[in-house]
């Protein structure tokens, strides 16, 4: 696509008698050049992530029958999913609610336990900054799958926390509110994005001009006065991205419940997986994807408004 | 709780051996400086002096190594930042930039928990006084320099501080600017009647801007004194050198006559001097330092010069500059030629200068500084 366009235009100014030729056209030409540098990007976007998205829009129009999809077009899965009682609707709202109150936990949790540390990265580690970013992204190095076992074997029923306790004489017989629930995908999740949080809320907070404090200072606010009025509204742009980076994906997430969630931590990503392998109804799985992935961004769009503006009446 | 001593009571503000080091470097070595209520008092020095250090160090961001700072007579030791009765302008000027110029003013005055009615007339008198009305509602993004450096102001002064401190406030800002803002900002002071602190290392500035001077020089505070004593009379040669221009002579003190000490200089021959304020360092045979501004030296017709008073050189290089001509006059016996300004009225008088001309310079005795070498 813009590629396209630039051999287009190339072969216009060609073809007026630029002078210098393409070289220096390309030279002079900004857009060019931008898009030379996006290039590569770009195809890989639209080949990766327009045209399957473009695809399960189709196949959210379509109808399985049997083995067979029949292409003809109709807004019958949506029906299904909004309108009609169905246990599709059922289905989806419940899930639909755990997911976004799980990742929201999970993106509170995560954001809450991030920040300190960006924070004291930030401003009190003077000499090593570089050498605390990569120990805090060490968790990464490991794969997340192999990150979400560890937690079942942690959290398990003969895990390292019940054996530990049992062993100790604290608890008599396996605690089993520890596995197997919503509670477990938070702590599961919330580990496992930990370093997605701290480095966007690290980033915001070191471009803080350090004079700013002293100025707040100054004019009369003591420590918890000149966080509030200055370090948290500036750090803003890092805690948002840093609550939108773990909310979208958590949302969607659907290795961790599958794994440490069980039957009451089944999530949407569970039963959007279910339609296109067991119950084999790619339309309906992919009408729900696209109504989970709406109402996500419809969520992100307003809570990241009222937060903005909640932030913005600190004075 | 406030301890004072009594030999400095008058000062309103206080610093009182005061002494900083930064691990093992010494900022500010042990400076004495007291400020009167609703002086313009200047710390000047070339960068890395300790004057921004010093002002710091009364604003709260930094505390002594050791002596102790007053204000008003209570000693600061154990106050911080935030309960000190001073606001300062910093140098970036530190606008807050998540807020607009009307809440960046307000900054200080939300903590007093006034109404918002009191508040907002506080800010637009605020707006008023830095010829910014009506600015309020400007994001911090949208503000030239000039006008941030005057929203800073005003944000330290809403607050009614005891004292102001300015940490080279109009650095920043283009030379037609920041004259306009000099003249302002003194006939501001004079309407506040507030102290100020300004720390600057522009010498002009701070001579046409303040009431009294200290010189900073590697930390230390080599004199502190009104702009014309520091000018007229400098006590040492870095304080002659640091302000205005100045030639020096190597020379020795051959003995004193009547109130006048006489040295031998090189390049000049035999010298008659004013004995300065403080000559505890002239005893015959002692090392010292002749200086005379070039402005001071005058360019006599041949033969006029009084002894003592008057040395013949022959003109080097010459600058017209308009109101006045740069010379420099070459002396025997000293290696350094001798800068010499000659104002335009002088220059009518004599002939033409030109370079290889035989001149001879005078002076009056009381132009001719002795300084410690």
């Amino acid at each position: 696509m813009a590629t396209s366009a630039i051999s287009q235009s190339a072969s216009q100014s060609a073809g007026t008698g630029a002078r210098g030729g393409l070289r220096a056209w390309f030279l002079r030409s900004e857009n060019a050049r931008g898009y030379a540098l996006m290039g590569p990007t770009l195809v890989i976007m639209f080949i990766a992530l327009a045209a399957p998205l473009i695809l399960l829009l189709l196949y959210s129009f379509w109808t399985q029958e049997g083995y067979t999809v029949n292409t003809t077009l109709t807004f019958d899965r949506y029906f299904d999913i909004f309108v009609n009682d169905t246990s599709e609707n059922r289905l989806f709202w419940t899930l639909f609610q755990r997911s976004v109150s799980i990742s929201g936990v999970v993106t509170l949790v995560t954001v809450l336990l991030a920040y300190p540390i960006a924070y004291y990265v930030a401003f009190h580690v003077k000499k090593y900054k570089f050498l605390w970013l990569i120990l805090l992204t060490i968790p990464f190095w490991t794969s997340y799958l192999l990150r979400v076992f560890a937690w079942k074997i942690i959290l398990g029923y003969q895990g390292v926390i019940n054996s530990g306790l049992q062993s100790l004489g604290i608890i008599d017989a396996p605690l089993e509110f520890l596995l197997y629930n919503p509670t477990s995908i938070v702590i599961t999740l919330a580990h496992a994005w930990a370093a997605f949080a701290i480095l966007p809320i690290y980033v915001s907070l070191e471009k803080i001009d350090r004079t700013l404090l002293e100025a707040a200072a100054d004019l009369g606010d003591g420590p918890w006065r000149r966080f509030w009025r200055i370090t948290f509204p500036l750090s803003m742009p890092g805690v948002i991205s840093a609550a939108v980076l773990i909310f979208v994906p958590t949302t969607g997430d659907y290795v961790t419940p599958e794994l440490v969630g069980g039957t009451q931590g089944k999530m949407l990503a569970n039963l959007i997986q279910i339609q296109f392998g067991k119950s084999n109804d790619w339309p309906l799985g992919a009408a729900l994807a696209l109504s989970g992935l709406a109402f996500v961004g419809l969520i992100v769009v307003f809570t990241v408004a009222a937060f903005r503006a909640a932030v913005s009446r600190v004075r | 709780m406030s301890k004072s001593s009594p030999a400095t009571q008058d000062g309103y503000l206080r610093i009182e051996h005061v002494t900083k080091r930064f691990m093992g470097v010494t900022a500010v070595e042990n400076a004495n400086i007291s400020i009167a209520r609703g002086e313009f008092f200047s710390l000047l020095g070339p960068s890395g002096c300790g004057k921004t250090t010093l002002l710091r160090m009364i604003a709260g961001f930094e505390f002594p190594t050791e002596g102790a700072i007053y204000m008003d007579g209570q000693d600061m030791s154990a106050v911080p930042a935030n309960k000190r009765p001073s606001n300062m302008v910093f140098q970036s000027y530190a606008i807050f930039p998540h807020l607009n110029v009307h809440d960046n003013i307000a900054y200080g005055l939300r903590r007093l928990r006034l109404s918002r009615r009191e508040v907002n007339r506080r800010v637009e008198e605020a707006l008023a006084m830095i010829h910014l009305p009506g600015l309020g509602k400007r994001r911090a993004d949208q503000l030239s320099g000039g006008q941030r450096q005057r929203i800073a102001l005003a944000r330290a002064l809403v607050n009614r501080p005891k004292v102001l401190l300015l940490d080279e406030p109009l650095g920043a800002l283009d030379k037609k600017l920041r004259e306009s803002m000099q003249l302002e900002l003194r006939e501001l002071q004079r309407s506040v009647g507030i102290t100020f602190v300004f720390v600057t290392h522009d010498q002009e500035e701070a001579l046409s801007m303040s009431d009294r001077i200290a010189v900073m020089f590697k930390g230390k505070v080599l004199q502190v004194a009104s702009p014309r004593a520091l000018y007229e009379a400098p006590n040492c040669r870095e304080v002659a050198d640091f302000i205005g221009s100045i030639n020096f002579f190597e020379a020795t003190v051959r003995g004193q006559e009547g109130g006048d000490v006489i040295l031998e200089a090189a390049g000049l021959g035999t010298v008659r001097a004013n004995l300065p304020a403080e000559h505890g360092f002239i005893s015959p045979g002692a090392r010292v330092i002749a200086a005379i501004r070039p402005e001071k030296i005058l360019l006599l017709a041949d033969g006029n010069g009084q002894p003592g008073q008057s040395a013949v050189g022959v003109i080097g290089a010459h600058a017209y500059l308009g109101d006045r001509d740069h010379l420099q006059v070459a002396l025997s016996g000293r290696k350094e030629p001798v800068a010499v300004a000659a104002q335009q009225i002088e220059r009518a008088l004599t002939a033409r200068f030109d370079s290889g001309q035989k001149v001879t310079l005078g002076w009056d005795k009381a132009a001719m500084l002795v300084l410690p070498g």
